[in-house]
């Protein structure tokens, strides 16, 4: 990846009392990149995108994301990050449109601005004969789909994806991958965290969190040549249970 | 400004496509004005009462008649001797037997003073105590009508039992400040405790709190609809006891619905502070129901007289909010009294709002970080 970085971490701590969650972490995100983010569950991810999201407040560490600082200017960041997490995000009692039209509020769009892309996204899902119905009648892969939509609908420099396909059958995985391709292709950057050591495949890099460090981040080639695996499967096994 | 009126659009539709949420609103309120105001009565109507009368004298038949035109009471016999008085309440229809003693009159104008007995069917305890209490009553208007007549001396026919009634003898003066209080931090605490807990739950809350939303916008956002939805419940509250029960407003109507914002906003702040602790819905929905319906209702002076408390009972009472807003809206409603009255009981609400809001943004802050 050549584009310029749109996050950079650097010594990031986070201690909650005498616990750290995330120990000295340091690592750069560039434009358009894909970035797998993984690690066991309690390997401190989740705290680390809640920093990077402008949610939690870094103990010590410089952390710039989308150009602003995330100690001073954590407001700013929000603005420009989009986040869906493995529950979705949708409103179930509300239509498709009325969700995109929330959302698209929230974050500051314009009506016509709104009622244009809604059109746009509906048209490129072949959702538009289900803009008027509620979410709660759709099928899990419709909803999974249009949640991420949402979430870049306001074209936001990043997107974080919290396991976003939990739960999904394997096609509409990959429908969500193209997808997320589709979005980088855009020069939106995506981060990614994901339980499934396939989807790590798909990523143009990947980092390995154990214990609130980060212990690997390459491309995934470079991660299966470096530990002398055939996939990240296996690599992710050597670095979570070692010997 | 734009965003968070979208916001607050959302939370109205979320609550105008969910009936249950309607029906807890507007006809849980309703159904508790009519159940209090009609069944939980305690007025009496046509019960029956036997005399027996060893007196027959001019201030006995005066009482009797008294009694028995009152439209409370309807006299069912009239006996002649105390053994007949087990067997006519034994026959049911008879509540209480009264028992003006002989040369009751001459006692009265005697000495100034004398005793009636009442004997009551104890088998109906509510209504044994109700008919005692109106015949006490009756007999105490009794004496000062005496009194007041032309040549009367003070004279007194002793009563027995306090009267805690409102003066005209009507019951629902009693029940609707009382339900309007116990209806308002129920609703406003219940719905907006849960509300708040279903986004948690349903995970909306995290992508709410990555947006440019400031936390303070989301909360605002959320009790808006509840607020506006609350304080029409109010007025239609008034509205139903003013024309269902012809309860007027005696005092200043600005002054009761500012107060009623107050207490509106108490209980919504209680609620918000509620949805800090509890993670999900159900524990929510137990910490409002349990940990406020019941307190509501047998501390705050809706039913029982704080006065009549052990001193333990009356300290827990001392702490919650529904104390003080019954005083407040039984003072104004019934009462007719102005703000120099009830300074101090809206001062201590307006204090317990800012408590909660303040533990609430601690909390909030907590999870946060």
């Amino acid at each position: 990846m050549t584009g310029q970085s749109v996050i950079s971490v650097s010594n990031l701590v986070k201690k909650f009392g005498s616990f750290v969650a995330n120990d000295n972490l340091s690592f750069e995100v560039y434009e358009g990149e894909i970035f797998g983010f993984l690690g066991a569950n309690g390997a401190g991810k989740t705290t680390t995108i809640r920093i990077l999201s402008g949610l939690s407040e870094p103990t010590s560490g410089k952390v710039v994301v989308a150009g602003f600082d995330a100690k001073k200017e954590p407001e700013k960041i929000k603005k420009n990050i989009g986040y869906m997490c493995q529950k979705f995000s949708l409103y179930e009692d509300l239509t498709v449109k009325e969700n995109i039209t929330l959302y698209g509020g929230i974050y500051g769009m314009s009506k016509n601005l709104i009622r244009e892309r809604t059109a746009m996204l509906l048209e490129k899902l072949s959702f538009q004969a289900w803009g008027d119905r509620l979410i709660s009648s759709l099928p899990l892969g419709f909803k999974q789909k249009l949640a991420f939509s949402i979430a870049i609908l306001h074209e936001p420099r990043i997107v974080y994806l919290d396991e976003p396909t939990g739960g999904v059958d394997p096609i509409t995985r990959r429908q969500f991958w193209e997808m997320i391709y589709e979005t980088a292709a855009r020069g939106i950057t995506v981060f990614v965290t994901t339980h499934y050591m396939d989807e790590a495949e798909y990523c143009d890099r990947v980092s390995i969190m154990n214990e609130g460090r980060i212990v690997a981040l390459d491309t995934p080639e470079g991660l299966k040549k470096s530990y002398n695996a055939s996939s990240i499967e296996e690599v992710f096994v050597k670095i979570a249970r070692p010997k | 400004m734009k965003r968070f009126l979208g916001f607050v659009k959302k939370e109205f539709l979320h609550i105008f496509r969910d009936y249950r949420t309607l029906i807890i609103l507007f006809g849980i309120p309703a159904a508790q004005i009519m159940i209090f105001g009609y069944v939980v009565s305690n007025d009496l109507k046509d019960a029956g009462v036997a005399f027996l009368d060893l007196s027959r004298d001019e201030v006995t038949q005066k009482l009797t008649d008294k009694i028995c035109s009152s439209g409370f009471f309807r006299l069912t016999e009239t006996l002649t001797s105390y053994n007949d008085i087990d067997k006519i309440l034994k026959k049911g229809k008879t509540k209480a037997v009264i028992v003006f003693q002989k040369d009751f009159g001459r006692d009265l104008f005697a000495e100034g003073k004398t005793t009636m007995s009442v004997i009551a069917d104890g088998s109906e305890p509510n209504m044994a105590t109700l008919v005692t209490n109106y015949i006490t009553a009756i007999t105490t208007d009794f004496n000062i009508e005496q009194a007041r007549a032309p040549g009367g001396a003070v004279s007194l026919i002793s009563a027995q039992v306090r009267m805690f009634y409102n003066p005209s003898l009507q019951g629902h003066y009693m029940f609707v400040p009382g339900v309007i209080t116990l209806i308002m931090i129920l609703i406003c605490a219940l719905m907006t405790s849960v509300t708040i807990t279903r986004e948690k739950e349903f995970g909306t809350m995290e992508v709410l709190l990555v947006s440019p939303l400031r936390p303070t916008q989301i909360i605002l956002g959320k009790v808006t609809p509840y607020f506006i939805l609350s304080f029409i419940n109010v007025i239609v509250i008034l509205l139903l006891s003013w024309f269902v029960f012809g309860l007027p407003v005696k005092g200043s109507l600005v002054l009761l619905l500012a107060e009623s914002m107050l207490y509106i906003l108490m209980s919504l702040s209680l609620g918000i502070l509620i949805s800090t602790v509890s993670s999900t819905m159900q524990q929510a929905i137990f910490i409002s129901m349990v940990g406020m319906m019941l307190p509501t209702i047998l501390l705050s002076g809706f039913i029982y007289p704080i006065e009549n408390m052990p001193w333990i009972y009356n300290w827990v009472s001392a702490i919650m909010p529904p104390r003080y807003f019954i005083i407040i809206i039984k003072d104004i409603m019934i009462k007719g009294t102005g703000f120099a009255y009830i300074w101090k009981e809206t001062l201590i609400l307006a204090f317990m709002t800012m408590v909660f809001i303040w533990l609430s943004i601690r909390n909030f802050r907590i999870r946060l970080h």
